[in-house]
């Protein structure tokens, strides 16, 4: 946790140093960066993405949390248990817009008794859920800095985020909602003993790293005040392509605030922050649970390999089984040794038709 | 790669998604905003850089010293003294609410409540 408290601050010090060295490093951390940092989030995304799908899936390991499909008269949780592509498709769709696994979090207790209790805990679901959809708007509403004429959405965001009318310039609710969010998973890391025991640089870092950003964003907006102009031309210059230099006195904050966001995304696709693309490729929630209807082929398996059911393999050994003392399904063919060349003959034709596979 | 084309589906929506600036834009950065500024008058009640970012940090001050307390003595804005009124203040040099302040309101996407209470004014009227 110092670790990685000190990696972001060392970062904001760098991003200090880069907007005071004079215009060139200006033009690195304004122009340079942000592109190298943009390609790094596209490119890694793209990489990690092709390897996952890249790996075989063994086996069919839906996570099964209610009733499978099974006999007509037994109920089907059809969305926690999914057996088709539609389920899959519903039990997704809440897991990715709800955050549904979250929802059905417990805490277990020990009492006096000895006495083990679960009971439904939410506050890491509605931390979660809030956190994502406050960034989501949040990064929706920044598009107003990256196109020229804005789209029709941002104006109805802004007045809806800003609807409080509380401070000039507008206190926008996701401002709020979103530090109070971040506040809690991150004190969530250092009360709860067993959190707290699985927790690493990796779980840290990015806290810290989407605080500062937050803080220097809110610092921007509503205490130092930037030269918002200043800052289209330069985020208009870089939606354009133009590797203009960035306009003077854009001030240290926002040179902070951007090059944390391009630490962000430089880091995304190699750490725990891919979920983001991650949840889609879940096995355990992107299979239908239906096993007992199509078989899963292995991908790992030789197709030279042919499968051998028991009953080929009594077939192949049924002599030493039973020369074994071994109990047999069934037992050899009663000698006959008045003609045994015949008996013979008969036996290894039934071995070669038994021999095609079960499947 | 297995499932290649919803891998490949997802990707491309995702990469679309991401670079929406990039290709909405159209390579055209627009027009910077343009503000007139006034001729007969040469200074503000503040230096530019500070009315450049803070302005609705000072009308803000001005509405609640002028209507909440009654402090209504003028504000020096070099050799002239201003009153504390976006009306009658600032819009005596900035005549033109569409070419001075919408301009980089516009710009920005901004949508000040002034006008929610004050008239804009017009020229006809």
């Amino acid at each position: 946790m110092k670790f990685s408290f000190l990696a972001v601050i060392a970062l904001v010090a760098l991003a200090f140093l880069g907007a005071n060295l004079g215009s060139g490093m200006q033009y690195l951390f304004g122009v340079i960066i942000p592109y190298v940092a943009f390609f790094l989030f596209i490119g890694g995304f793209i990489y990690r993405v092709t390897q996952w799908a890249k790996s075989p899936v063994p086996f069919s390991i839906p996570t099964t949390s209610g009733q499978g499909k099974s006999l007509p008269w037994i109920n089907h949780a059809k969305l926690d248990n999914p057996s088709t592509i539609g389920g899959v498709i519903g039990r997704m769709a809440l897991e990715v817009f709800a955050f549904r696994s979250l929802f059905k979090n417990t805490k277990a207790e020990i009492h006096d008794g000895p006495k083990l209790t679960y009971e439904s805990s939410k506050w890491l679901w509605i931390a979660g859920l809030t956190f994502h959809y406050c960034f989501l708007i949040i990064v929706i509403r920044h598009m107003r800095l990256f196109t020229n004429p804005m789209p029709f959405f941002i104006e109805p965001l802004e007045y809806l985020d800003g609807f409080l009318q509380v401070t000039v310039p507008a206190l926008y609710i996701t401002d709020l909602l979103f530090v109070g969010a971040v506040t809690f998973l991150f004190v969530r890391r250092l009360v709860n003993p067993q959190v707290r025991y699985i927790s690493f640089a990796a779980d840290y870092f990015p806290l810290f790293l989407i605080l500062a950003i937050a803080t220097t964003g809110i610092l921007m907006r509503y205490v130092i005040r930037v030269d918002i102009v200043g800052i289209k031309e330069l985020t208009m210059n870089l939606a354009t392509f133009s590797f203009a230099a960035p306009p003077a006195n854009l001030g240290s904050t926002f040179f902070i605030h951007l090059f944390l966001i391009c630490a962000l995304m430089a880091y995304f696709p190699f750490s725990k922050l891919m979920h983001l693309g991650g949840v889609f490729l879940s096995p355990t929630r992107n299979m239908p649970n239906d096993s007992r209807m199509v078989r899963h082929i292995n991908p790992w398996n030789d197709p030279n390999i042919k499968p051998h059911s028991y009953a080929g393999y009594e077939d192949e050994f049924r002599e030493f089984m039973a020369g074994a003392g071994l109990p047999l399904e069934k037992e050899l063919p009663p000698e006959e040794p008045e003609e045994p060349a015949e008996a013979e003959e008969t036996a290894a034709e039934g071995e070669a038709a038994q021999e095609t596979p079960a499947e | 790669m297995y499932d290649s084309k919803l891998v490949i589906t997802g990707l491309a929506i995702f990469v679309i998604l991401m670079t929406f600036p990039l290709w909405y834009n159209g390579g055209n950065a627009g027009d910077l905003p343009k503000v007139e500024k006034p001729t007969n008058y040469k200074q503000c009640v503040e230096d530019a850089a500070y009315m450049r970012t803070s302005h609705m940090v000072l009308l803000d001050d001005w509405r609640d010293e002028a209507l909440r307390e009654g402090k209504r003595e003028k504000v020096k804005a070099g050799d002239i003294e201003v009153e504390k009124s976006l009306m009658n203040g600032c819009m005596m040099c900035h005549v033109d609410k569409a070419k001075f302040c919408d301009q980089c309101h516009q710009y920005a996407a901004v949508k000040p409540y002034c006008w929610d209470c004050h008239f804009v004014p017009k020229e006809t009227l």
